[in-house]
This record gives C-alpha cells, structure tokens and sequence, in this order.
C-alpha cells in the first residue's frame, strides 16, 4: 500500500475473533502443566508443551488476521501510532521486570551481604566473609568461581553492539527503498544474535562444567543466572521477532514510509541491547 | 535509680494494666516501658490532631449537604477553582503532618538505640515455639525453650468441643516465662530457624521480626514488675496463633534467685550422657519431651497429617535403623513429600533426643527391633 | 453523533453492524462495552467467592477455640480472601468500568487494541480456575498470606505454584489492559478534547495505568524468584546461600504499595465524576485533582517500606519512610477538600450515586487517618500485624474502593442496561451497606489498639466481645450484597423504568450524549468536544 491508506476506516475495530479465549485456555493449560511439573507430576511437561505449543498457534493465527488488515489497509494513521505507543509502554514494562532483578542483585551485595558478614552476625554466622562471589554462609553451597567479562562477555557485548549497526543499516536501506539490502542486513542482525545466543550457552556450559558455577551458587548464582537467563531469553525472542520481520521483508511487506512491525521488533532489540549493557557492567564487571 | 523503680510499683497496682490483653479495650494496653509511654502518647496526639480535623471538615461538608440542597431551593454557585485557597490547603496539612512527624522522630531514634544494655537475650522464633539464649549480663549461659502451655483440651478442634473449661490466660501463657529484673535496659537479639517471626509485647511497645539466618535487635527497660503477655506477630505457618511470649519482671533480688535457681535446674539436667537408663525411664522421659515438640505436628496419635505431616505411627523411619532416626533428629530432613521440612533439634539434649526416639519407638503400634538408644549413642552421632 | 459528518469508510464497518449473537458474542468479544460487562461480572462473582471466604474467617473467630477450621486451613482462607479480593474484585472490576466508560468520555470507537482487550479478559478465568483448584491438591491453597511472605512460601505444597502462576497470568491481563487504556486515552480521544479537558475518571485511570505497568512486571519479578527459590534451588530469600528474606518484602511492597492505589485512585476518579453531577456545580480545582493523583502516584513509589518498619531497617531508613508516608496525606488531603469544595454552595440532591460517594469520602478519611497513624514508625511497631492494620485496609479498600465501585454501578448502570435501577432498593442498599461496614469494622481497631495479632485462627478470649461483634456485622453486610445482587442488579438489568439518555440533571461528559443503553457501537466517527 502507498502511504496510509486514505480510505482505511478512521479507526480499525477488529470483529469477533476466537483468538484471544483460545489464548487463554492454551495459558491456562500452559499453567497447568507448569505447576504440576515442578511437582514432578508425570503428565506437567506434556501439558505445559501442550499449551506452549498451542499459544504459539494461536498467536501465529492472530498476528496472521492483524498483518493480514495491515496489507489490506485497514490501519489508519491512528492505528499505526496506537501500535507505537504501546510498544513503547510494553518496552517500558519489560524494563521495570529486569529492574527487580538487578534491584535483587543491588540489595543483595549492597544491603544483605554486608549484613551477614557483620559483627552482630557472628552470633550465627561466626566464620562468614562477606566478599561478593562468595558460597554462602552456611557453607552449603559448593565452591564455585565467579565470571568474569573476558573473553565471552566482551566478545557479546561487541556482537550486540555491532548487531544493533546492522539493523540501524537495514532500517535506512528500508527507507530508501533498497529492499534486498534491508533484507540482507536484517539477516545478518538475526545471525548476530544467534551467534550471541551460541556464546552465551557456551559460556554456560563453562560455568557449569570448568567453574562448577551454578543456578545453585547461593545468590551469585541465583542473580548471575536469572539475569543472564532472561536477558537470553528475551535475545531470543527478540531475533524470532526479527526472523519474522525478515520473512515479511521478503515477501514483500512494508514500504518505505509504513513498517511498524519493522520498527517496534528494532526498538525490542535495542531494548535488549541496552539491559545487556547494564548486564555487562554490574553482572561481570563490578 | 534503684528506689524510682520500687516506687513504680507492680505494672497492676501502678497502671491497671494486666500484661495481657483486658476485655473491652479501647485503647493501647497501658504502657509498661518508656518507649511505651512515648508511643501512647504520639498515638493520642495524633487521634486529636485527626479528630480535630476530621470534625472540622465533616463539620463544613455536613453543613454544606444540609444548606446546599437543591430541595431547599439553592442554586448553585458557579466557582470551580481558587489558587488562593488551594495552596492553603496544600500548605497548611503540609505543616500538620509535620507537627506529627517530628515529635516521633525522637521515638524512633530511642527505639534504634540498644546500645549500653545491661543483659542481652537472644529469643529464637521456631515453628512454633520461642527459644531463649541469655548471652549477656547477669544470668548468662541460661537457656530455654517456652512453649505455649495451655492445652489443646482447652482449644478444642473442628467439631470437637474443649474438653477443660479456658483458664485466664488462654493461649498467652507458657511453660518457661523469660525472666528479667525490673528497672534493666534489656536487649532482645531475634532470630529464627525456620520462616520469619516476631517478638512482640505490647505493653513494652516491643515488636520485632525474628528473621532466618538474620539477626535484629530491640530493647525494653521494664518500669514495673509484673508479668507480660505478647504474641508471634508474623504469619510463621498454622500454629502462628501459638506461640505467645510471656516476660516476666521481678525486682533485681528475685531475678538473682531465679537466676541461681535457674542455672542449678540447668545443672541438673545436663545430666551425664554417659548415663545408662532404662527403657521404661527413657519412655516415660520421651512422652513429655514429644508432647511439648514433637506433637504439633505429628500429633500425640503419631499419626501425622495427610500431606502435610508425617506419620510416626508404623513409620520405616521410626521401626527401621535407629542410627537413620538419631541422624533426622540432628540434621533434619527435607524429603520433598510435604510441604515442610522437618527441622533438626540438635537444641534438646542428647537425654531428650535418646528419649523421645525411643518413646516413638515403643508406642502406638511401633515395636522396634532396635527399641532403645542412649543418650551416648546421641553424644557420639553429634560428631 | 456520526451522522453530522459523512462516514466515508462505512463499508469497512458493515462486518460488525449485525452484533454477534449467544455465546460467542461473549467469547470472541472485541466490543468494549461487551467486554466491559464481562469484568463487571467477572469481578461480582469474585467478590462474591472473597466475600464466602471471609465469611468463613469471622465464623471461625466467632468465638475462641478452634471451632470450625483447622488452622492451616485458616490461613488459606485469610490468603485467599486477599488474593481474590485485590486480583479478582477490586481490580478487575475498575478495568471493567474503564472499558465500558473510558471509550465513551472520550469519545473513541473502541478500546485502542479490541482484541488484546479480549485477551486480557481471558486470561482472568484461567486465572482464577487455577487459584480456585488449588484448594484441591495435597496442602491445600497457599497460606503464606496475600503478601506470600519468603520463607514460608518456600514451606507451601503445589496451590503456592499455582497461586505463582495465577498472578502471572493476572499480571499479564493488567500489563495489557493498562497499555491499551494508555494508548486509548492517548490517543483517541475526539478532536477538541485536550488532556486537561478530559473527564476526571480517565485522569485518575490513565494515572493508574502507569503504575500498574511500573510494578506489575516488579511483582512478576518477585514471584518468579519464589518460584525459583521454591524449586530450582536458588537462594534469593534463603540466608544460607547469602539470599535474604527481607528483600523479598521489599521487592513484593515495591509493587504493593503502588498498588493499594491501583486500588484507590479509579475510585476517587468515579467520585470525582459523580459529586459534581449531583450538586450540578463543576468539579472544584480540576488542575490541582489532576496534579493530586499524580503525586499521589509519585509518591506512591517511595514508601513501600513503611510495611516493613518492624523488619529492623537502620534508623535513617525507617524515618525516611515514615515521612515520606504522611506527605502522601497532603495530595490525599486536596482531594478530599476539592470534593468538598464542589459540594460547597451546590445544588445537592442525594440520589444513590451520590450517597455512596459522600459514604465514600466519610469513611475512607477514617481509613486514612489510620493509616496516617499507621506511617508514624513507632505506632506501627506497635500496632503492625494487629487487627488495627485490618481495619485500616478495609475501611480504605471496601468503604472506599468498593464503595465507589458500587456509586459508579448506581451512576453508570441506566446507560449500561437502559433501565433506572429502583431508588429505594438503591437508597437501602446503601444505608444497609454503611451500617453493618462499621459494625464489621470498626471495632477491629479496638482489637488492634489493646494487641489481637491478624492472621490468627484462635485468640485469646479477652478479645472475644469484639470478635462477636465484627462477625455479625460481616454477616450483615454480606446479606446486604446478596440484597444488592438480588434486589438491584439483576431487576434493573430485566426491566425498571426506562432511562433517558441523560438520567441525571447535573451529569456532564459524552457519555451521556448517546441512547440509553448505550448502542453496541458508538463514536465510530468521533464527536467533536466543545
Ligand atoms: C485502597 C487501599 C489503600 C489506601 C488508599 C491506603 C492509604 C494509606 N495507607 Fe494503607 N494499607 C492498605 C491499603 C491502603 N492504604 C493495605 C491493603 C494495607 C495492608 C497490607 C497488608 O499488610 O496486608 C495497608 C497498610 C498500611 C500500612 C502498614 C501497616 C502495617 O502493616 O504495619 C501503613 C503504614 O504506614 C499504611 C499507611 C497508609 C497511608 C498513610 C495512606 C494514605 O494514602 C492515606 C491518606 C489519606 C488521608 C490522610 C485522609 C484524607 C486527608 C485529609 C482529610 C487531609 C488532612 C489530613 C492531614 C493533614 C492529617 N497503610
Ligand atoms: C480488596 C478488598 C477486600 C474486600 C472487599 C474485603 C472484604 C471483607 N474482608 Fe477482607 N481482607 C483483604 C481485602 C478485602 N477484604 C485483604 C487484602 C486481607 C489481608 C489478607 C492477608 O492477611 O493475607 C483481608 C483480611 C481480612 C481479615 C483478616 C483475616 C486474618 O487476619 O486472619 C478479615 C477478618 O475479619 C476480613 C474480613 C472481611 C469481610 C468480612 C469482608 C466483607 O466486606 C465481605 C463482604 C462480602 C460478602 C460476604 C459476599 C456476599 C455474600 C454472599 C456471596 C452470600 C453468603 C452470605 C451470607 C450467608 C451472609 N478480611
Ligand atoms: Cu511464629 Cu507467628
Ligand atoms: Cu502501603
């Protein structure tokens, strides 16, 4: 489509659609199933990948309807800024989530950890250290080594960094119009990405195998893990995000002037890419 | 000093307070503390200020809703804003509330001061019970648990009437009271074993959360005798509502007398482990140590709580190695089948432990083939 | 209201003009008004499930002894009471009132994203299936208290997991509800309607939006370590690994605090709507009502830890949250005189809307007087896990949340359903409501005041008369929601007198310039405002 369409209706409202219930009752399985599988119940796994995988489909579905109105125009002006404010406010959303984890690994070493190792603790802990990267003190975590920045992490934090370029390029190269470019440097974001994902699991097998660091090392590993986890988790959300996009670029999508979907899957990705940067410096540096 | 606290007197004589709760109480228990003292009386500023303004707008809101009808034919005015009177109302509870905060500023820092106590108490919050460790001062080296003492005869349970008419102190009385001279700066130094509790006795105008792993602390500086009633005031599991803290203020000759009558029970019952007894001693010795611990739980029939606690009755662990039951005792144990884990008790005895393993060993249906463990036994598996 | 200006896009609408009919107009709603009632119900009957379990909670204390419960079963109740309260009635039920309102005072078509607002409506009955089951598996519900306190959430069986999961899923239902009212109030409203001239409702809405997508994903954050903690052997709240269980409380109240105003500035946004309505006078002070509940929410944010004075924080921080607690009282305070102020020199009449809003202004000042009283760090150690700390919440959450809620219903309900409800079942209602509220309540400040801890399933018996009283009140006041169901609700939605589309002399707004009951689309073109 040109620009907005000037004959799409002055706001969208999509009819009945039976993908929003079946996206609940497939959560609601999805929930089912996690609870009874981290009761070790038989059937949670089964349930819990039942419901994963029927989320997936209706969400397959559902974006299908939404693109489907987009390429036949139905999304005015207005519609098309609704879209952004509210990636911007989920964005916001997701930060305040990392927020209680890095506020968790703040308290933790800044408040708690000196607490612990205090002279009015000796009363129960009389042996405690209170250095950062320490095994607990009550000595039933097993030894561990802490992660540093090099080599992995840095290399990441430069692939990321670099993988933020590549998508700014294939923005530009959408807006002028060059489609086999955009599409070229998108894929190169998504390959960035997954090479990072790649280094990231490598980096925790290191962990797990040569420095015996686990989700299990007291709260260093708690916090080293649920950090790096979620922020790993949402890496890999972030480039599905893109893949998607790169199929739509190929297949013909967006124009110059009119790609949200482009957009708001760019603005995910710097998202990640900045928690990353705090990540890098607070999880491995300090 | 010694002769202003003789003349405050008992806290009943000189307050009219109970140390417990009383019925029909409007108002905080009369306060036994200075601290106490300070917090009933920012509490009554703070209800005059309150009433003070509460009366005053409703006064203007009530008249308004009595003039300003439109069935007494008033029209309305047509004003919507007035940048005069809305700073004053913004000014003006900025100044109250201000007035309110500072004179509890000095509380606070009171309250945060345990410095220069002159006998420091350690109480430990356990699913469901208080343990009392004095570290410091004059009675040190005693050490205690207190559990509540008014029996489940007199709580009754779903269905089942009580059984024993209540008693006064219902479910704020128990078997060890803490005991502490009158006219003392007393720290308490919480902590817990378990989940987070609280110590608390209102008409100290104490409270403090006993954390795992952590320890707090909080003062009190008794200004009469008497006897102190508070409660656990965390939600710590299903017996939170028994547990209660009972202190007891005695003046500074009784509290010596108590202290040497104390440490010479204590002497006594750290009886030499490496004393033989008989099974029928050891039984009998077990049954009282497994009503006041063990029961709770695993209920005086030992036939536990479906899901939640473990039967003892017909229990392997019970009948089967005794080395296994002496070890879950020591160190706990985690199963994974209920909820909650069994706690160890390395704080009884290696007597009490001996006893109560055997006890269980020996009744209801268990007949164990290993039927008896000596304290000894106990002394060398702590190793 | 679309027919002063040509529809040039008719055609695209032409799918929706004949409604979707039976049940799948229900499941597969995309209408906002349909999915409105869907939360109006949703919430009711949760109040309704809380409201039984409360029942059982003053049956229990009746009287001392363990007469009823054993007590593990007890504080499932009392946790359970609060979940479905906060995340089932309370909530939800102000979504379901900005569905329904907010697109018509601003003139929009729809809720900006109609199907993720279908969306965030279904994943509310999963949510509560599972919180509802959980009663049902070995150990029962959870019975860590609403506030699901570490370590005792780590003693809990599988219902804690499924609590977890259950407030993930409402967590995700409000994130999204949250971005589409911002995004509908941002960016839909009808030409010439400018921030400052949009109904107070969508301020005091839009406001709580904001701190729902602030601390919803913080309360995500906390459960989820719960979780971890629970299972996979992390140590965040576990003091042997170097976790602590405090932080826990101060991550869960990060989220809490902010929220008990989720709870309150809808309700003071209902109020704001109907006392001028009713004493046919503008709001007073608008500007300084939009500039209160902002920093009301503000502040909102930096006093979480006045729920924790008695965990022992250093000094420096217990005073710093005590002050920073009773400067909340100055917006609270402007409030309360605007409202005051718009009645002042009024034209009153004393309708049922209005009686629960003026209800509303008189009781929750007590509630916040105690909690004033409350944010005083000494009082509250003294006071803190008392039944004082009970009354508060109650008087703020039902006499003042729930209160609203039910003005906003007898204010709302003729363009809803089209009918005026009866005023003299209404009138009754409310002073049926009022009375046996304080009878229920009021005395538990009494028990708070002279010691009775919360949580707890038997009591010393110095505290029985007290006890007696409450229970009877609860009871009453319980009948007196059966009698709003039975004797309100459901005979206005059958018939009643036929509403005008303007039922009331002094309302103002756009909501009141479509038919009663509201048609099932409207604003498809939008109005032009003023
Ligand atoms: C709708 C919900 C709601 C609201 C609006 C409030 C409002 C307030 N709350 Fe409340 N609170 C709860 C819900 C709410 N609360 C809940 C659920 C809990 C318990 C949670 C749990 O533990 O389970 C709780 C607990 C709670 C505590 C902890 C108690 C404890 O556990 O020890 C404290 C302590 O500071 C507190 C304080 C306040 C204050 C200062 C306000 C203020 O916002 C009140 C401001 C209002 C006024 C002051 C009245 C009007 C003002 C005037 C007329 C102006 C003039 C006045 C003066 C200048 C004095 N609250
Ligand atoms: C959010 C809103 C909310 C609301 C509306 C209520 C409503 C009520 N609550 Fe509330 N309550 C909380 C939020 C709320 N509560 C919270 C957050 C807690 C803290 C939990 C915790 O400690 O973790 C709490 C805790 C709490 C306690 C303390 C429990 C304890 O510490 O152990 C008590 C005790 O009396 C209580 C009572 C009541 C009563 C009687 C009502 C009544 O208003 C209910 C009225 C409604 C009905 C009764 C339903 C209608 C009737 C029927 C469906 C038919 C049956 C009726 C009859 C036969 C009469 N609540
Ligand atoms: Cu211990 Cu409550
Ligand atoms: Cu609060």
């Amino acid at each position: 489509m040109s620009s907005h369409n000037a004959a799409a209706p002055y706001y969208f409202v999509p009819g009945p659609s039976k993908w929003p219930m079946l996206a609940g009752l497939t959560l609601l399985l999805t929930m089912i199933g996690a609870s009874a599988w981290v009761n070790d119940v038989s059937w949670g796994p089964y349930l819990n990948f039942a419901g994963l995988a029927g989320i997936i489909a209706v969400l397959y579905f559902w974006f299908g309807d939404a693109i489907g109105e987009s390429e036949k125009g139905l999304y005015s002006q207005r519609v098309d800024h609704s879209y952004r404010w509210s990636m911007a406010w989920f964005i916001f959303s997701e930060v305040m989530f990392f927020g209680a984890f890095f506020g968790a690994l703040f308290y933790a070493r800044s408040i708690s950890m000196p607490w612990l190792g205090d002279i009015d603790h000796k009363f129960i802990w009389p042996d405690f250290s209170a250095q950062w990267g320490n095994i607990g003190p009550a000595g039933t975590v097993e030894e561990f080594k802490t992660m540093g920045p090099f080599p992995i992490p840095t290399i990441n934090t430069a692939l990321l960094l670099t993988s933020g370029v590549t998508l700014t390029i294939s923005h530009h190269a959408l807006r002028a119009g060059h489609r086999a470019k955009t599409a070229f440097w998108l894929a190169a974001t998504v390959l960035l990405g997954a090479v990072f994902m790649g280094f990231q699991v490598y980096e925790y097998m290191h962990a797990y195998s040569e420095l015996n660091l686990k989700l299990t090392s007291g709260i260093y590993g708690s916090t080293f893990f649920m950090l790096t986890g979620f922020h790993g988790f949402h890496v890999t959300m972030g480039a599905i995000m893109l893949s998607v996009v790169l199929y739509r670029v190929l297949k013909g999508h967006f124009t110059a002037d009119n790609h949200f979907a482009f957009e708001g899957a760019a603005w995910y990705w710097h998202f990640v890419d900045v928690v990353w940067l705090g990540l890098y410096i607070v999880v491995y540096w300090l | 000093e010694q002769a202003a606290v003789k003349a405050a007197g008992s806290y009943t004589a000189a307050t009219g307070g109970t140390g417990g709760p009383v019925p029909f109480e409007l108002n905080l228990q009369p306060p036994a503390t200075e601290i106490a003292a300070q917090i009933y009386d920012l509490h009554t500023w703070m209800m005059v200020v309150c009433m003070v303004i509460f009366v005053a707008v409703f006064g203007v809101m009530f008249y308004s809703i009595f003039k300003h009808r439109k069935s007494l034919g008033h029209k309305p005015a047509t004003f919507h804003e007035s940048t005069t009177v809305e700073i004053a109302w913004t000014v003006v509870p900025f100044l109250i509330v201000i007035g309110m905060a500072l004179p509890a500023t000095r509380t606070v820092v009171g309250m945060k001061d345990t410095t220069n106590a002159d006998i420091t108490i350690k109480a430990t919050g356990m699913q469901w019970k208080w343990g009392y460790d004095y570290l410091k001062g004059e009675g040190e080296g005693i050490a205690f648990l207190s559990n509540l003492s008014t029996p489940r005869s007199q709580v009754g349970s779903p269905g089942v009437e009580p059984t024993e008419k209540r008693g006064e102190n219902y479910l704020i009385e128990v078997d060890n009271e803490v005991v502490v001279p009158v006219g003392k700066k007393i720290r308490i130094v919480t902590t817990a074993n378990d989940v987070i509790h609280a110590w608390s006795v209102p008409a100290f105008g104490v409270k403090q959360d006993a954390i795992p792993g952590f320890v707090r602390d909080t003062w009190f500086n008794a200004k009469h005798t008497g006897t102190y009633r508070g409660n656990c005031a965390e939600l710590c599991g299903k017996e939170h509502a028994f547990m209660p803290i009972v202190v007891k203020v005695v003046s500074a000759e009784d509290y010596t007398i108590w202290v040497d009558g104390k440490k010479k029970e204590m002497a006594a019952l750290a009886d030499d482990p490496s004393k033989v007894w008989t099974i029928d001693e050891l039984k009998v010795k077990g049954e009282k140590v497994y009503t006041s611990n063990c029961a709770v739980c695993h209920l005086a029939t030992g036939k536990g709580v479906p899901n939640a606690f473990a039967a003892l009755d017909g229990s392997p662990a019970v009948t089967g190695p005794k080395a296994e039951q002496i070890n879950v005792l020591l160190h706990g144990k985690k199963s994974g089948k209920f909820p909650s884990e069994m706690p160890a008790w390395k704080q009884l005895s290696d007597t009490e432990i001996a006893a109560v393993i055997t006890y269980t060993r020996n009744t209801w249906s268990n007949k164990a083939a290993e039927n008896i463990v000596q304290p000894a036994e106990v002394v060398a598996a702590r190793k | 209201m679309s027919t002063s200006t040509i529809d040039h896009a008719h055609d695209q609408h032409d799918h929706a003009h004949d409604h979707p009919h039976g049940l799948s107009r229900w499941l597969f709603a995309t209408n906002h008004k349909d999915i409105g009632t869907l939360y109006l119900w949703f919430s009711f009957i949760m109040l309704l499930s809380g409201g039984v379990l409360a029942l059982m909670i003053r049956t229990e204390l009746f009287k001392p002894g363990l007469q009823f419960f054993q007590p593990e079963f007890f504080n499932q109740l009392t946790t359970m009471h609060g979940l479905v309260m906060v995340f089932g009635a309370i909530m939800p039920a102000f979504v379901g009132f900005a569905n329904w309102m907010i697109p018509l005072q601003v003139g929009a078509s729809d809720m900006a994203f109609a199907r993720m607002n279908n969306f965030s409506f279904w994943l509310l009955p999963p949510a509560a299936i599972l919180l509802a089951t959980s009663f049902l598996v070995p150990g029962g519900a959870t019975a860590a208290g609403w506030t699901l306190y570490a370590p005792l959430s780590s003693q809990m069986g599988p219902g804690m997991d499924m609590a977890i999961f259950a407030m993930h899923l409402m967590g995700a239902s409000s994130i999204m509800g949250s971005i589409n009212i911002i995004v509908t109030i941002l960016n839909m409203r009808a030409p010439g309607m400018t921030l400052m001239k949009m109904p107070m409702f969508c301020w005091t809405w839009l406001i709580t939006a904001y701190l729902l997508i602030a601390v919803m994903p913080v309360l995500a954050g906390a459960i989820t370590m719960t979780l971890t903690d629970r299972h996979f052997g992390t140590s965040f709240f576990n003091a042997a690994g170097g976790g602590d269980p405090v932080m826990y409380q101060h991550i869960f109240w990060f989220f809490g605090h902010p929220e008990v105003y989720i709870m309150i500035l809808p309700a003071f946004g209902i109020v704001s709507q109907i006392l001028p309505a009713f004493a046919r006078k503008q709001l007073f002070g608008y500007a300084s009502m939009v500039y209160a509940t902002a920093s009301i929410a503000i502040l909102s944010f930096i006093v979480w830890a006045h729920h924790m004075f008695t965990t022992g924080m250093p000094v420096t921080s217990q005073l710093f949250f005590m002050y920073a607690t009773m400067l909340i009282a100055v917006p609270t305070g402007v409030k309360v005189f605007n409202w005051i102020a718009t009645m002042w020199k009024g034209s009153m009449t004393f309708e049922t809307p209005m009686l629960f809003a003026v209800g509303f202004i008189f009781v929750f000042t007590i509630g916040g007087f105690t909690g004033l009283i409350l944010a005083v760090t000494p009082i509250d150690i003294q006071l803190q896990d008392t039944y004082y700390v009970v009354a508060h919440f109650h008087y703020v959450l039902v006499a003042g949340s729930l209160f609203a809620l039910f003005a906003g219903f007898y204010y709302w309900s003729p363009k809803w359903t089209g009918h005026m409800y009866n005023e003299t079942m209404g009138k009754l209602h409310f002073w049926l409501s009022l009375i046996t509220f304080n009878i229920t309540f009021f005395p538990m400040h009494f028990l708070g005041l002279a010691g009775m801890p919360r949580r707890y399933a038997d009591y010393p018996a110095q505290f029985t008369d007290f006890n007696v009283v409450a229970t009877i009140g609860a009871f009453g006041f319980g009948l007196s929601q059966v009698f709003f169901l039975f004797c309100v609700v459901l005979p206005t939605i059958r018939g009643g007198k036929k509403a005008a589309d303007k039922p009331w002399e002094g309302a103002e707004g756009l909501e009141w310039t479509v038919p009663s009951p509201a048609p099932f689309h409207t604003f498809e073109t939008p109005p032009t405002f003023k």
